[in-house]
């Protein structure tokens, strides 16, 4: 255009520069602000990442017996199998090479065979081998970690943790055809059925002498009655306390051997249905659940359940999605609530039971497997077949415990009467099984909004309204402010009052408390019947406008009245205790820190929200509306009922919204305020736990990356989300509204 | 409205006119206010009283009993609750009084407070010797001189032993100071370096320096004068420790028991009952300062809550530093650059949606993003030498003040650009008129006129972050830091170490110590503190609002 000098270019290139970081510095910090949806998202996902299973193929492992048992250790390197003949072996699984190999009852006479392999837990890493002369050996298999030259090193060996020499089982030695056993530090305990038709239990303590710490095995023996025809699956739990016994009819027998001496048949039921046969059974990691896999495909899941009289009966949980083929063989993980099945026709499914879900099948390329194992970590699974060949597999299943059902539905977790809506996200012991349903929460955050929003509503609203449009300019120059300082009150502090201060008083004047949600309106009626009726010289004092502040010692008066008065029907009619009165009368347990007073706390947190929204909404409804009701002879009552608040009725439902989002988020206080105890109860009187008071409980506790993490953070987007949509929605209508102001 | 007196229409018309319902939206207002400045009244009551020294009285009991301590609270109570604690009542009285004393010496009663039933005393008094003894722990002390010890021998000091006790707490003070000197900046600097020299020595280590490394000699040597320095100050501390421990002062408690008190831990000795106006006022500001500038005692429960201040501010001048340019930018961005148009629109809404997500979500991306995510990767990359003790991949300063900073840029934009939106257009335009470039226009005519909307956003995001606790619970915030974020080692401001702060010094406090009774009066103290530093802000920022809105209407009409 111009002839531009260097000046003029320098400054241009300002401008442009100028432009180019705003434009920049602008869209990364809008880009920042959204990152916080999509990082939240990013965590979350994962939780709803099926689980693959990769095959590494197939590979040789010469074994002398077809193998019975199968094992992984903490790496998924080294591979560890029994023979059905006793004869074991550990090989590296990358490519079959044998590190250790014997028999495990190399120690016994030569003469004595194996008749029958089973697996302990598979976190005890024990085995044990029944023999045809009535005996049985526990093996244990151990591996050392080194690190010479900073590599890992792992060393594989078989113990024998109760001795090399085999333990009688059978006293007249007859040949053991099946058995279970568990067996830890201090005891082992075995089950067998023998070849002449009897179910044996042994138990062997582990005494330690005090002098010169020789090891001793106790023995005890005894034998279990037997009527539900031949068995043909057994299992016994870590603990040494349960044994499932399966018949060849399908019959399940529960006996409870905790007392081994006298064993207790507990129940017994049909587990499948007519002419259908169970195909394997084995129990879930913590040895309460019982996994029933049969020939149609299908496995159940079974466990105890405590009856109101203290009876214990087994009850079909819940029955997973079927697999094509008659199920084979079933390995639960070692830690989570989780299993692999494999059918006859080799497809190998992975299952979670406390999300009921069949996470994925996959057809796997060795066939008549003999045996199936998932490794510690669940990281990796192996089948071995009967000509020693075996297959392992690569497994990604971070979160197999998170389904849809899980979270929102009620789940039926193990040792529980009936499914339920439980949040217990952790525990002590490693095979707990955690309980991530959010509905407790869910419904913690809509019992504290609820109750604040009943608080903060009517009044933040009809406050607003009188603010707006009867209160005299000069008052509400002053009242505005104040309560939008009140907006500024860190809700720590409101917590902290409403635990600490508001909780033992409400305990204390409950009566009144209650008495005074009659008293104050009555006592406001009064002085509007009374104040006209006084004589002018004491009226006209007072300007128009000005009624909010005559009220001030009115609602003083009253809500002193009414403590006091709630005091005097206490002592007289409640016999001096209000909160044992609800429990005697009605059953009402009362908590000091109860949905009351969080309901006020956060109703005072949110009541200056609403406050100034509705007052903005209704300060701008066009004068001349009202003017115009007016002229026509309306009341100014009439008037703001039927023209303003209607006219404004959208900015107070925007308010109302906004107000609303606040109390949904609200921590400190209902952290404070409440007892934090996930229960799901209406009760006004008891506490609750909300998504954002559990989120500051248990985010800095759990693991990264774990499921717990990311429930976290699902239950954060949970609350971002619906914070959003509200304030969305509020915005969009106060729009329109300032929209039709303009045009009218 | 009331000037039509519906005074004979009867209470029909009454009704009609509408008027109970007007008074009936008045008593909402009315009841809004009362509890606005209820709490306000309540939180500056209980918080100012905490410094006040308190009479001790001396109840007797019926069954002989005495009682000394303060009365820290009474109620009435329905007889039937106490009752129900298995106190005997007469019959026929329905209300009973009671006190809740706090009668210290928790070392003797194992309990710091005690409910007194009013009935079941006979005699009140207030002895003019009984003293307190505020110590460094087990709470305070009640009960009466009986003598000072030197050394285990007792130092006659004539019929008044109290400016003998004055002067020997004046110089236990001095020792104390000295001994906190060194072990806390002298000590805590050798500390520093030593822990320096082992991440040092692990850098080496990382790197595979060979052990002929020169690193290593020199480290070596480095070692070996901080040891040596330590070794001195180890010394001096043990002749100080020895100094302090000289005196003891014997007392006697209501119940006749003796007790050796070692002024080495005695913070303050007084005679609330002895004292005039002029000593309790003295004492009180004496409190007072020490609220503000002290370390916190006995679990946070004594003492002050200088750390907290100091976390708190710091923590928030961080954050104005990160907030201020981001959300400036943004709005100018926003409102001068961007195309008007529905993407603006909606980007404007999600803007200010965001100030209503609750701030725990923003804690937890805190958590997730900066201090896992970034943190944790600052770590692998630059401070190899720590691991496996992370140094930024956990909760920090640097991590708060950033997640504040994102929790209150939506104020600072909207506040901006409601500023650049109230710059009347004949500005703007006669800038450009007069052949200045848009950025030139910015820079020196509109931003300079929209800078009080945006120290009305800063002090707004300000104010809103000082009161905020749920983020920083995960993101940064410890009950008891051992050292402040700022100190007198390089490289002087710790970005990386975690802070106390006032708010959740409430929360800990109010709800985390196990002496919530004792603790409650500094948790009062500490609620006026943060209300005091909030509400001030926030009124800075209502009257630059009001100001600017006057410069304005000026500036258009």
């Amino acid at each position: 255009m111009r002839e531009s000098s260097p000046r003029e270019r320098l400054r241009l290139l300002k401008d442009r520069l100028f432009g180019l970081v705003m434009g920049v510095g602008g869209v990364s910090v809008i880009i920042a602000i959204l990152l916080i949806f999509f990082y939240l998202l990013y965590t979350v996902l994962p939780l709803f990442a099926g689980a693959t299973v990769a095959s590494q193929g197939l590979r040789e492992a010469p074994a002398k017996s077809p193998p019975a048992f199968v094992a992984l250790d903490e790496y998924a390197e080294i591979g560890f199998t029994v023979g059905a003949g006793g004869d074991y072996r550990f090989f590296r699984l990358a490519d079959g090479s044998e590190l250790a190999a014997g028999d495990l009852l190399a120690a016994a006479s030569p003469a004595t065979r194996a008749t029958a392999i089973s697996a302990g837990a598979p976190s005890e890493r024990t085995v044990f081998a029944g023999t045809a002369d009535g005996r049985v050996i526990v093996g244990q298999a151990s591996y050392q970690v080194s690190y010479p030259d900073d590599k890992r090193q792992v060393t594989p060996r078989l113990g024998y943790p109760y001795g090399t020499e085999p333990l009688v089982v059978s006293k007249r030695g007859a040949s053991l055809r099946l058995i279970a056993g568990q067996a830890n530090d201090d005891e082992a305990s075995v089950a067998a059925a023998t070849g002449d038709g009897r179910l044996l239990l042994l138990n062997v303590t582990r005494q330690t002498s005090f002098l010169d710490d020789e090891v001793t095995f106790e023995s005890n023996r005894t034998e279990l009655d037997l009527d539900g025809g031949d068995v043909a699956h057994l299992a016994m739990d870590i603990e040494q306390r349960e044994l499932f016994v399966v018949s060849t009819t399908g019959v399940l027998t529960y006996y409870d051997i905790s007392n081994k001496a006298e064993p207790v048949l507990v129940d017994r039921i049909s587990v499948v249905g007519e002419g259908v046969g169970v195909t394997d059974i084995a129990l879930l990691a913590g040895g309460i659940s019982l996994l029933v896999g049969d020939d149609q495909g299908r496995v159940t899941q079974w466990f105890p359940v405590r009856d109101d009289h203290n009876n214990y009966t087994l009850a079909e949980v819940r029955s997973f999605a079927p697999l094509p083929a008659p199920i084979a063989h079933i390995a639960p993980e070692h830690y989570r609530k989780g299993f692999a099945a494999l059918d006859t026709a080799g497809n190998l499914g992975l299952f979670h039971t406390t999300a009921d879900r069949r996470l994925v099948v996959e057809p796997i390329a060795a066939d008549s497997v003999t045996a199936l194992s998932m490794s510690p970590r669940a990281h990796a699974a192996i089948a071995v077949s009967a000509d020693g060949r075996y297959e392992t597999f690569d497994i990604h299943n971070e979160h197999p415990e998170v389904s849809w059902q899980a979270l929102w539905g009620k789940v039926w977790y193990e040792s529980r009467q009936e499914p339920e809506y439980i949040w217990q996200s952790s525990s002590a012991s490693a095979d707990f099984e955690p309980k991530f349903s959010l509905m407790p929460l869910t419904f913690g955050t809509f019992k504290a909004t609820f109750y604040s929003m009943l608080f903060a509503m009517p009044l933040a609203v009809l406050g607003a309204i009188y603010t707006a449009y009867f209160m005299s300019p000069p008052m509400r120059a002053v009242v505005k402010p104040a309560i939008e300082v009140m907006a500024a009150l860190p809700t720590v502090i409101l917590g902290f009052l409403a635990g600490l201060w508001l909780a033992p008083l409400v305990e204390r004047e409950l009566v009144g408390v209650f008495l005074s949600i009659a008293v104050l309106p009555l006592a406001i009626l009064a002085s509007a019947w009374l104040w006209p009726r006084l004589p002018g010289a004491v009226r006209h004092r007072l300007p128009d406008g000005w009624e909010a502040m005559l009220l001030v010692p009115v609602v003083c008066a009253a809500v002193w009245l009414s403590l006091e008065l709630g005091t005097l029907i206490e002592v007289t009619f409640l016999d001096g205790s209000a909160s044992h009165w609800l429990h005697t009368a009605f059953g009402i347990t009362y908590d000091q820190r109860n949905s009351l007073v969080v309901g006020i706390a956060i109703g005072f947190a949110v009541i200056p929200t609403i406050f100034t929204i509705s007052e903005d909404a209704v300060f701008s409804v066009p004068r001349s509306l009202t003017m115009g009701s007016l002229a026509l002879g309306a009341t100014p009552w009439q008037t703001a009922v039927r023209v303003v608040l209607l006219t404004a009725s959208p900015g107070i439902f925007s308010a109302v919204m906004i107000g609303m989002g606040r109390a949904v988020g609200e921590t400190m206080i209902v952290l404070m305020a409440t007892g934090n105890t996930p229960i799901m109860d209406l009760n006004i009187f008891q506490g609750f736990r909300a998504l954002s008071a559990n989120i500051a409980v248990e985010m800095p506790e759990s693991e990264v990356d774990s499921t717990h993490y990311r429930v976290l953070f699902l239950a954060a987007l949970v609350l971002f989300m619906v914070t959003f949509l509200v304030n969305t929605l509020a915005e969009v209508v106060r729009q329109r509204l300032r929209r039709k102001y303009a045009s009218l | 409205m009331n000037d039509e007196t519906p005074n004979d229409r009867g209470t029909g018309a009454w009704l009609r006119s509408g008027l109970p319902w007007i008074w009936l939206t008045a008593g909402t207002v009315s009841f809004s206010l009362i509890m606005v400045f209820g709490l306000l009244i309540l939180i500056t009551l209980r918080g100012m009283g905490h410094f006040w020294p308190q009479g001790v009285v001396e109840l007797t009991l019926d069954n002989g009993e005495r009682v000394l301590g303060e009365l820290s609270d009474s109620e009435t109570v329905t007889a039937a609750r106490v009752r129900g604690l298995g106190i005997e009542v007469p019959e026929g009285q329905e209300l009973v009084d009671r006190y809740l004393i706090k009668t210290g010496n928790r070392d003797v009663t194992g309990s710091d407070f005690r409910w007194v039933t009013a009935l079941h005393v006979t005699e009140t008094r207030h002895p003019e010797s009984v003293f307190v003894a505020e110590r460094e722990e087990w709470g305070n002390f009640y009960g009466f001189v009986e003598g000072i010890e030197e050394n285990g021998e007792a130092i006659a000091s004539g019929d008044d032993p109290w400016p003998e006790i004055a002067a020997r707490m004046e110089r236990t003070q001095a020792l104390r100071e000295r001994i906190e000197h060194i072990e806390k900046d002298r000590m805590g600097t050798v500390n520093y370096e030593l822990e320096h020299l082992r991440l040092r020595t692990r850098e080496l280590e990382l790197e595979n320096a060979p052990a002929d490394h020169p690193g290593y000699a020199e480290i070596a040597a480095d070692r070996a004068a901080l040891d040596a320095r330590y070794e001195t100050l180890a010394a001096e501390l043990g002749t100080l420790y020895e100094q302090i421990g000289r005196d003891t002062l014997i007392a006697r408690t209501t119940t006749g028991e003796v007790r050796k008190l070692s002024f080495a831990k005695l913070v303050r000795v007084f005679q609330p009952n002895a004292m005039g106006l002029g000593a309790k006022l003295v004492h009180y500001f004496d409190k007072a300062a020490e609220f503000v500038a002290d370390e916190p005692r006995e679990a946070n429960t004594e003492g002050g809550v200088f750390p907290a201040i100091f976390g708190t501010v710091l923590m928030v001048l961080l954050m104005s530093v990160f907030v201020t340019p981001f959300g400036v930018i943004a709005a100018v961005y926003l409102r001068e650059y961007a195309q008007q148009g529905t993407l603006t629109r909606i980007i404007r809404i999600a803007v200010n949606n965001l100030a209503g997500v609750p701030s725990v979500v923003y804690g937890v991306f805190g958590l997730g993003f900066f201090v896992y995510f970034i943190g944790g990767s600052l770590d692998a990359l630059f401070y190899p030498e720590a691991l496996p003790a992370p140094t930024f991949g956990t909760p920090g300063l640097l991590w708060s003040s950033l997640t504040l900073a994102l929790l209150t840029v939506p104020v600072v934009i909207v506040a901006t650009e409601e500023g650049l939106s109230r710059i009347p257009r004949s500005i703007r335009e006669g800038s450009l008129a007069l052949g200045a470039t848009k950025a030139e226009t910015l820079w020196r005519t509109v931003l300079p006129m929209a800078t009080p909307a945006m120290m009305t956003g800063l002090i707004l995001a300000v104010a809103r972050a000082a009161g905020e606790v749920a983020p920083l619970m995960m993101v940064g915030v410890v009950k008891l830091a051992p050292s402040l974020p700022l100190d007198g080692n390089f490289p002087f401001l710790h970005l990386d170490r975690k802070f106390m702060h006032l708010g959740f010094h409430i929360y800990d406090v109010g709800f985390q110590s196990p002496n919530v009774e004792a603790a409650r009066p500094l948790v009062y103290a500490t609620s006026l503190l943060l209300v005091i530093i909030i509400i001030t802000l926030n009124l800075a920022a209502i009257t630059i609002r009001n100001r600017l809105r006057e410069k304005y209407n000026a500036a258009e009409a």
